[in-house]
């Protein structure tokens, strides 16, 4: 899964994505809000949603609880 | 004498007709042609990683980038090799010629992609990818596609051409004539019931005929 990388760290997008979607966005505005085309933008919801990782609500997407995780485990990996 | 046997024909996509859908690593992440939905995608194949001709034709198409994304327009290629190389490429295209590859690029090691859309041409070639270029319109139609061997680097002008042809025809209803450019005259759909030509002249009395009617773009 090109979010995740193969030692379990989340890509620099899919972190960037997480973190932001701490409030809901639509692809639209996460795409406007990283400066990152749409189309990124739309593949990576749809692997971290797949992961389990976000969600979408009538707000948009945001993070889940394992997104949290995810970020958690991925910032200590960092250290 | 030569061998004129055939080989099976590959299925092509046909203009008019939905782009084949897809799914596949690229420089950019795993990316689906469904996420481009709303964008036209030129979509292209280059015959692999390292050589010269690919090379020019990656700078060539990273300057007209920045313009075609003003246009609505993303630039997706795609060779028969791993994302290492394509990585390994692109890192080596920035140092030496000082050009940052801003789009993706397709790693269709397995074929997936390169044989839905007929991108190898045993002829030309059997282990790579020929020049192939499929104009992808906002609603995931093929709407225009260029062939060319492995031999020929592509004309980016071109490219960028069709792009501007498919759009205006699109924003105007109209067609576009040879070696057509932006500001030229372009040319109405000819009428097809005898009210309509006749109505046509009257409109237009300058008209060369009520089949070919040139008009500002």
């Amino acid at each position: 899964m090109a979010c995740i990388n193969p030692d379990g760290t989340l890509s620099a997008v899919a972190r960037d994505l997480l973190r932001l979607l701490d409030t809901p966005h639509t692809a639209e505005a996460a795409a406007s809000a990283l400066g990152l085309p749409l189309f990124r933008i739309r593949a990576t919801v749809r692997e971290l949603s797949r992961a389990g990782l976000i969600d979408q609500t009538e707000a948009g997407f945001s993070c889940t609880a394992l997104g949290g995780e995810a970020l958690v485990l991925d910032a200590e990996s960092e250290r | 004498m030569t061998d004129v046997s055939q080989p099976p024909v590959a299925t092509l996509p046909r203009l008019g007709e939905a782009a084949p859908s897809f799914e596949a690593e690229t420089t950019q992440g795993r990316l689906a042609l469904e996420d481009f939905r709303g964008s036209w995608v030129v979509l292209f194949s280059h015959p692999a990683d390292f050589t010269p001709v690919c090379t020019t034709e990656f700078v060539a198409l990273a300057a007209a980038a920045p313009s075609l994304r003003e246009r609505g327009v993303e630039l997706l290629g795609l060779s028969i090799d791993s994302i290492y190389a394509h990585l390994a490429w692109m890192e080596t295209i920035e140092t030496s010629f000082g050009v940052e590859i801003p789009f993706p690029v397709i790693a269709d090691h397995d074929r997936a992609v390169a044989t839905a859309y007929g991108m190898v041409m045993p002829g030309d070639g059997t282990t790579e990818t020929s020049r192939c270029v499929f104009f992808i319109d906002p609603d995931g139609i093929v709407r225009a596609m260029i062939y060319y061997p492995l031999t020929t680097g592509r004309n980016v002008d071109e490219i960028v051409r069709v792009i501007e042809a498919l759009q205006t025809t699109d924003e105007k209803q109209v067609a576009t004539p040879a070696n057509w450019r932006p500001g030229d005259k372009v040319i109405l759909p000819a009428p097809r019931t005898v009210e309509d030509a006749n109505e046509r002249l009257a409109r237009h009395p300058d008209a060369r005929h009520w089949w070919f009617c040139e008009t500002d773009g």
